[in-house]
């Protein structure tokens, strides 16, 4: 599997970390509830299709990266630092 | 028929005519008791016991495929009960107990051979978590023995002692550990459940979970709705879409576990042997190749196949540990998708949906589990009760932190256990 | 027989090599199987279940049967197609799975007794008494099984691995992928052509026929030499293109030193290759398939195709007279050329009743070969006609029931292939891969001239689709006879027809196993175990799901296939992993000090990839003990110096820092004071301990975070996690400075006397108390200072440029020495911290929290920080969960060990009764008795109590008491001194 970093280019899976879906982006205040921190932490909606998820790019520039990927064919459609992502959103 | 010695000799000399079939293909009833969702080993093992040991036969086991075809047909066909977390401990300790009379239950060789596993240790550091992991074994019943480098030199001659990145400092050995022939686990079953009157649906995909005020009513598939009392949902690999039918999101992300096996050697490998400081774990089938495998590929997929890092990484593992395989080929290789939850360990749990009950997330340790597994959810379905020895395997532990089962100690990452 | 002025090994040189012990002598040129039918050798080994004798079957790395192992001790290679092995003078080769020997088998009895051994027998048997499986049918059953034998000697060849990258990848290299292959190169495109042969051009080598003016074989050969030329082509014979992978990478394997023998020991054997394409280009040809016939699995029957290309390539063939069996036009093609050659052909047999057939031999049309004879090779077939049966001598029999297009690859990404009527076989289903394209007889193009052609099409495509400009070519005249083709799958008759010919399946193992509704064609595979045999079903799958079709009233399509995965041929461990044998299996990390811990003659323990010192044993030392207590007294009486380096170091800086700190460590780091260093607590965002370590601040907005060595790694990436993807709008930057500074503890009372003179600075308790910090120098080096313990002693960290490390690591245990003191290891360092009820990994096991450790007041109420809202879940905060105490024994066994649980006293040990757990143990020197950290229910409660401690591995029980985990020195006056 190769990966669109988008500081680095095109890199092969094994410069990469991969940790999981990027709801971990969007981290709940601490008191949103038991409900809320579960499903940020634990409950997944596991698509078997396109997903979101965050690689990191350890053996490469160190960036965190968004990738949507579909789980069935393992091709990519798009790829953003993290930190975009974030600063987007917030 | 009954399966024996005596029957491949009537039948050998009668030009082998009289074999039937070993389940029937009926079609589907508009109405069971109980539906369970997933033919795999989980879910035929749950049907047989739900007929054996609770009587209950008007069952229907849906499965959209092949029975079989899932991650019980892809696995590399170890049975061990060396859990340390209290949980994992019983569980997989009844379940070993299953499997030990599981042949003679069946009357169907399922090639269950208890021919020794051992988990190597490289540092003072793992072998005090063997340590700690053995005891919990043996606090619970079963049989758990410390080895020393110069056991293993006898048992394992070939293993690198001499010149390894990590040396072998020693092992945990557990006896009653084996492998068993994983297809014939499914087909044991099936023949089983049959026998005792449940209907095996195959190539019938669930689309829809009925559910009307809270309770369960049924299912719409591919060949039309069929209405249960009960339905229970045993779906490895797809735990996550099945359970949405009924508006559940699961603490579980799929992840693809490869394994491989080479063309067949003659004996050389007569244990299961784990490597401690890379993923790497080895046996070798009866028909001769070596079967092994080592961690996942790391990243969410349904795609039951995998990729070459992980595929190089086992090889270098093997050759790291024993150097002696180097020349045996790798014949094939396939993935299996499997449930991750966030402590590594397994549900088996009641669902907010009256009536609807869930088996999943058993992570890459599925296979040794299917007659525990199938014991433990059919006495939920059947009691509405948990089984004495799956009680710890509750849905709502994440939220809670109550009796988290992590016994790797990677945290609530899905794909680290 | 060699056919004089045939194939292209005439005029090489004479090669002699062993088979079975007997000396056998081959062409330059020659494979082992040319070779052996070339002296009229056709039994070359046994099946696998009923030990059958098995002849050559085809030409390629197809083949099932004849499987030979080569070579002896520890470069021992089981399971070598003959009919790829390239033959050398000196080379050694033996059959496989006979015992005593090839001719004579001692299992050949299963053969007698085959009714009984039907498909799936042994699910039905083997299951009385209980125990006997493993005592007794078990190995048995183990030791029939299996083909060729490892030496289990370790390895001693050297393999390699290589990364590659091209625009386009052009699998095969018979007449379609040198035309692709040209095609693309001339448009300018990076172009790897990879081909399995050592001889490329594919079916052109078997073949008579011409191309443009030249014989097929020597236009392969020019194309090969002017692709050669080219700098934008890489030639890769003896590579086969094993598995399609995500994102256009190819996994495939190069065979480097088989085919000679081995001379440079540094050479690799095998070169396992990760090719990265932006298009491929299959162009891996077909395979032809066998007719199952009864007896149709005697030595000496062999697929059409495999005798012209013995006959074309190596004049070869494997008898004096050769019979002819077919359904389609393509057979024809081999009794022509052996008519031409002058072989005797008694027999065309052809099953179609208008087959177009002409030729200077007996013809039968609308016949079936019906039946066989001969022990051990073929003696003669049956025809069955019309007119009835007529039997006839013969010594080969070729047969051709059809090509299989090789699809292999496209279906490794889970694609199915798509059933075509027209050759009445598979073809691949475009885009399957993506960015793969087959091409030629892949594709189901079986004309030469249709292959060249669509060799330009498929390339001119994938030059288009990557944006340039296609060549214009036209193809070179070649022949473009039409392939017809009538299914015929099996023969009725009785005997038993094989399909795979290696796992011994037959016609009725499949029709049983349909009976006992075994329908689904996976399961069919799975209960006969046909096409899991070395092949992997490339000679057989068809013809049995067609036979599995036909019994259960489908057809083909719906019948479907199973799923061929990779690799494409089977790729040895070594190829892959050699690379990871002995050292290679891991980095290597050795800290500044190492060769000065070896010159001490310390023994060195594996700690994450670093390699630390256990002790430094002094003359008269003999166990590790006798260092250890002596190192442990040294640090408590005088001083010891450990290099501490591997600990992970990571800079901090900006405006942002502190904000940063306070947000992963559980308390604050922003009220920290310039020149002072904090004990942090870091939990993972589900509550549990991650890792502990100090912070220092060396300036108002730069920090310097001490990690555990274990967690070094894994603590980076998570504040490049928090700085990311939580909080990208803090201004704040890390770098892991691990590598960059020599750290090294300086602990005992006579550390301060130690360090003057060799630090500029004066170091007393007002400019240096307890957890202070700062630059420090050392003469002209620049270093760092930290006041900090690990042991409970007054203790220092001194860090200097890495490049100091060795020098001044020397300087400290030599100035030691002089103060009774010196280095102490691993072993010290753990007893030390037990001692004073330190924590490491082996109590932050990943399932401990801050309150399990005693630390849950560390997690600071006046702000957020990770881990913090999950770590309040209810059973991360309930009282009876394991938590941290100290043990000491009180009863006559002394012992105390990691990893035993912990009961009370008089409560049975087994799990229901499990109040904990040791976690660390040692004997102390200081206090005289063995102590040990662990984990007891509700344990801070108990301090008095009385526990057993049970060790059921090694058999021990010891009484303790539960005690502080501080076990000396609990006010900490020591460090404060």
């Amino acid at each position: 599997m190769r990966i669109k970093c988008p500081i680095c280019g095109d890199r092969d899976m094994r410069e990469f970390y991969y940790q999981g879906a990027a709801v971990m982006l969007d981290r709940p205040a601490p008191g949103a509830g038991d409900q809320v921190w579960d499903d940020y932490l634990h409950n997944r909606d596991n698509p078997a299709g396109d997903t979101r998820e965050l690689w990191h790019h350890g053996a490469g520039c160190s960036e965190w990266v968004v990738v949507t990927r579909n789980t069935l064919t393992h091709q990519i459609s798009h790829t953003a630092l993290a930190r975009d992502v974030k600063g987007a959103s917030s | 028929m009954r399966f024996s010695a005596l029957k491949i000799l009537q039948q050998g000399l009668t030009g082998n005519k009289g074999w039937t079939h070993h389940w029937r293909d009926p079609q589907p009833k508009s109405e069971y008791d109980i539906v369970i969702i997933g033919g795999g080993g989980h879910g035929l093992a749950t049907a047989y016991y739900l007929a054996k040991r609770h009587g209950l036969t008007n069952i229907a086991v849906l499965e959209k495929g092949y029975i079989g075809g899932g991650n019980v047909g892809r696995n590399t066909t170890i049975v061990r009960a060396n859990y340390g977390m209290p949980g994992n401990s019983e569980f997989y300790s009844h379940s070993l107990k299953l499997w030990e009379g599981l042949e003679q239950d069946l009357n169907y060789n399922v090639m269950h051979s208890q021919r020794g596993i051992i988990n190597l240790f490289h540092s003072d550091g793992q072998r005090d978590a063997f340590a700690w992991r053995g005891n919990a074994i043996r606090n619970q019943g079963d049989d758990a023995e410390l080895l020393d480098r110069n056991d293993l030199r006898k048992m394992l001659p070939y293993l690198n002692f001499d010149n390894a990145r990590f040396p072998v400092r020693g092992g945990l050995l557990q006896r009653r550990g084996g492998t068993a022939r994983h297809d014939a686990v499914v087909w044991g079953l099936a023949r089983g459940a049959d026998q005792r009157g449940v209907d095996i649906i195959q190539n019938c995909e669930v689309t829809g979970i009925d559910i009307e005020n809270g309770k369960v009513k049924g299912v719409q598939t591919s060949r039309g709705a069929i209405r249960a009392k009960k339905v229970g949902i045993v779906v490895a690999g797809r735990s996550g879409q099945v359970a949405a039918m009924a508006g559940m999101r699961l603490p579980i992300e799929s992840h693809i576990l490869q394994a491989f096996v080479t063309e067949g050697i003659k004996p050389a490998i007569d244990h299961v042997v784990s490597f401690g400081m890379g993923h790497f774990y080895i046996s070798q089938s009866d028909k001769g190749g070596l079967v092994f495998g080592g961690d996942l590929d790391f990243y969410a997929s349904y795609a039951s196949r995998g990729n070459l890092p992980m595929m190089e990484h086992v090889m270098e593992a093997g050759m790291a540990l024993m150097p002696a395989i180097g020349k045996a080929k790798v014949l094939r290789s396939w993935g299996g998708i499997m449930d991750m939850t966030p402590d590594g360990s397994p549900i088996i749990d009641k669902t907010h949906v009256d009536g609807l009950f869930i088996d999943c997330g058993w992570c890459y340790g599925g296979f040794k589990a299917v007659p525990g597994s199938g014991d433990c959810f059919a006495h939920l379905i059947a009691t509405d009760t948990p089984h004495p020895a799956a009680a710890r395997f509750r849905l709502d532990r994440f939220k809670t932190g109550v009796g988290l089962m992590d016994e790797e100690g990677t945290g609530s990452q899905h794909n680290l256990h | 027989m060699r056919i004089s002025g045939k194939g292209l090994v005439k005029n090489a040189t004479q090669i002699a090599f062993e088979f079975d012990g007997a000396q056998v002598h081959g062409m330059a040129g020659d494979t082992v199987a040319s070779a052996l039918l070339a002296n009229d050798i056709r039994l070359v080994g046994r099946s696998f279940k009923y030990h059958r004798p098995r002849g050559i079957l085809t030409a390629g790395s197809e083949e099932p049967n004849a499987l030979i192992t080569v070579g002896r001790g520890a470069a021992q290679d089981p399971n070598v197609r003959a009919t790829q092995q390239e033959i050398y003078d000196g080379l050694q080769t033996a059959s496989q799975n006979r015992w005593p020997s090839l001719k004579y088998d001692v299992l050949s009895v299963n053969n007698l007794v085959s009714p009984f051994l039907g498909a799936g027998f042994y699910y039905k048997t083997f299951m009385w008494p209980e125990k006997f499986w493993e005592k007794l049918y078990e190995p048995f059953i183990r030791h029939a099984a299996g083909l060729g034998a490892l030496s289990m000697q370790a390895n001693t060849d050297k393999y390699d691995r290589a990364f590659a990258y091209c625009d386009v990848l052009v699998v095969g290299a018979g007449p379609t992928g040198l035309m692709a292959a040209k095609t693309a190169a001339l448009a300018g495109l990076d172009v790897i052509l990879a081909d399995e042969d050592f001889l490329l051009g594919g079916r052109l080598n078997g073949e008579t026929y011409d191309i443009d003016d030249q014989s097929g074989s020597a236009w392969a050969a020019q194309m090969v030499h002017d692709l050669s030329q080219l700098d934008n082509v890489r030639i890769m014979a003896r590579t086969t293109v094993t598995g399609a992978y995500d994102q256009g990478v190819y996994g495939a394997l190069q065979r480097v030193g088989h085919h000679g023998p081995r001379r440079n020991p540094d050479a690799p054997l095998e070169c396992f290759w990760r090719i990265t394409a932006k298009r491929t280009i299959l162009a891996a040809g077909a395979l032809e398939r066998m007719i199952a016939f009864p007896n149709n699995d005697r030595p000496g029957i062999m697929t059409a195709s495999a005798v012209r290309t013995y006959l074309n390539r190596y004049g070869v063939v494997g008898g004096q007279t050769v019979a002819i069996f077919g359904n389609n036009d393509n057979a024809l093609r081999t009794a022509q050329d052996l008519s031409d050659a002058g072989v005797h052909i008694t027999a065309y047999i052809d099953s179609r009743h208008d087959a177009n057939v002409t030729g200077d031999f007996p013809i039968y049309r609308g016949a079936t070969v019906c039946d066989t004879a001969g022990a051990l090779g073929l003696t003669s077939i049956t025809i069955q006609h019309a007119g009835g049966t007529d039997k006839i001598a013969t010594d080969i029999l070729g047969v051709s029931g059809g090509w299989n297009p090789t699809v292999h690859l496209t279906c490794h990404m889970n694609g199915r292939p798509t059933w075509s009527d027209d050759i009445a076989s598979f073809v691949p289903t475009p885009g399957a891969i993506p960015g793969l394209t087959a091409a030629g007889s892949a594709a189901g193009h079986m004309s030469t001239q249709d292959c060249l052609q669509s060799g330009i099409d498929v390339a001119s495509a994938v030059i288009a689709d990557l944006g340039r400009t296609a060549p214009q070519l036209s193809a070179p005249r070649a022949e473009g006879a039409s392939y017809q083709i009538s299914p015929l799958w099996a023969v009725a008759g009785k005997g038993r027809a094989w399909l795979d010919f290696q796992n011994d399946v037959t016609v009725k193992d499949i029709k049983q196993a349909a009976q006992e509704n075994f329908r689904s064609v996976e399961h069919m595979k799975r209960y006969t175990t046909q096409g899991m045999a070395t092949d992997q079903g490339k000679n057989s799958n068809v013809a049995a799901l067609a036979i599995l079709a036909d019994v259960t009233g489908r057809g083909i399509p719906e019948t479907g296939t199973t799923t061929f995965r990779p690799p494409f041929a089977p790729v040895s461990i070594a190829a892959m992993g050699q690379v990871g044998q002995d050292k290679g299996f891991a980095p290597e990390r050795f800290t500044t000090s190492h060769q000065a811990s070896v010159d001490r003659g310390a023994p060195f323990i594996e700690a994450g990839l670093w390699h630390r010192p256990s002790y430094f044993p002094i003359a008269g030392e003999t166990t590790w003990r006798q260092s250890c207590d002596r190192e442990v007294q040294m640090v408590r009486n005088a001083v010891g110096i450990c290099d501490v380096s591997t600990l992970g170091k990571i800079d901090i800086q900006g405006p942002d820092a502190a904000k940063l700190l306070d947000f992963v460590y559980t308390n604050t780091f922003s009220t920290l004071k310039i020149g002072r260093t904090r004990y942090g607590l870091m939990l993972r965002e589900d509550g549990h301990v991650l890792d502990d370590g100090t912070t220092a601040r060396l300036g108002e907005t730069h920090y310097v975070m001490t990690t555990t060595t274990a967690a070094a790694g894994l603590v980076m990436r998570h504040l490049d996690f928090v700085m990311q993807a939580l909080h990208p709008e803090w201004d704040v930057h890390i770098q892991s400075v691990t590598d960059h500074w020599a750290q090294f503890a300086i602990a005992g009372p006579k550390a301060r006397e130690l360090l003057r003179g060799v630090v500029d600075q004066p170091l007393d308790n007002e400019t240096w108390p307890f957890m202070a910090c700062g630059p420090v120098t050392l003469g002209s080096v620049q270093g760092r200072l930290f006041r900090i313990s690990f042991s409970g002693e007054l203790g220092f960290e001194l860090a200097v440029p890495a490049r100091y490390g060795d020098a001044l690591f020397r300087e400290l245990c030599a100035r030691a020495e002089t103060l009774g003191g010196g280095p102490y290891g691993m072993e010290a360092l753990n007893v030390l911290r037990i001692e004073k009820g330190f924590i490491t990994h082996a109590e932050i096991n990943g399932r401990t929290t801050a309150f399990d450790i005693g630390m849950e007041k560390m997690i600071s109420p006046k702000k957020d920080c990770i881990g913090k809202t999950m770590a309040a879940r209810p059973g991360l905060t309930d009282p009876m969960r394991p938590r941290l105490v100290g043990l000491k024994p009180v009863g006559d066994v002394k012992q105390i060990l990691a990893g035993a649980h912990l009961f009370n006293p008089d409560d049975e040990a087994v799990r229901v009764n499990d109040q904990g757990y040791i976690t660390s143990a040692c004997y102390s020197p200081t206090l005289g008795h063995s102590i040990g950290l662990g984990f007891l229910k509700n344990g801070p409660d108990r301090i008095g109590d009385r526990v057993k401690m049970v060790d059921h591995l090694r058999d021990v029980e010891t009484l303790c008491e539960v005690i502080h985990p501080i076990a000396f020195d609990p006010e900490g006056g020591r460090l404060r001194g």
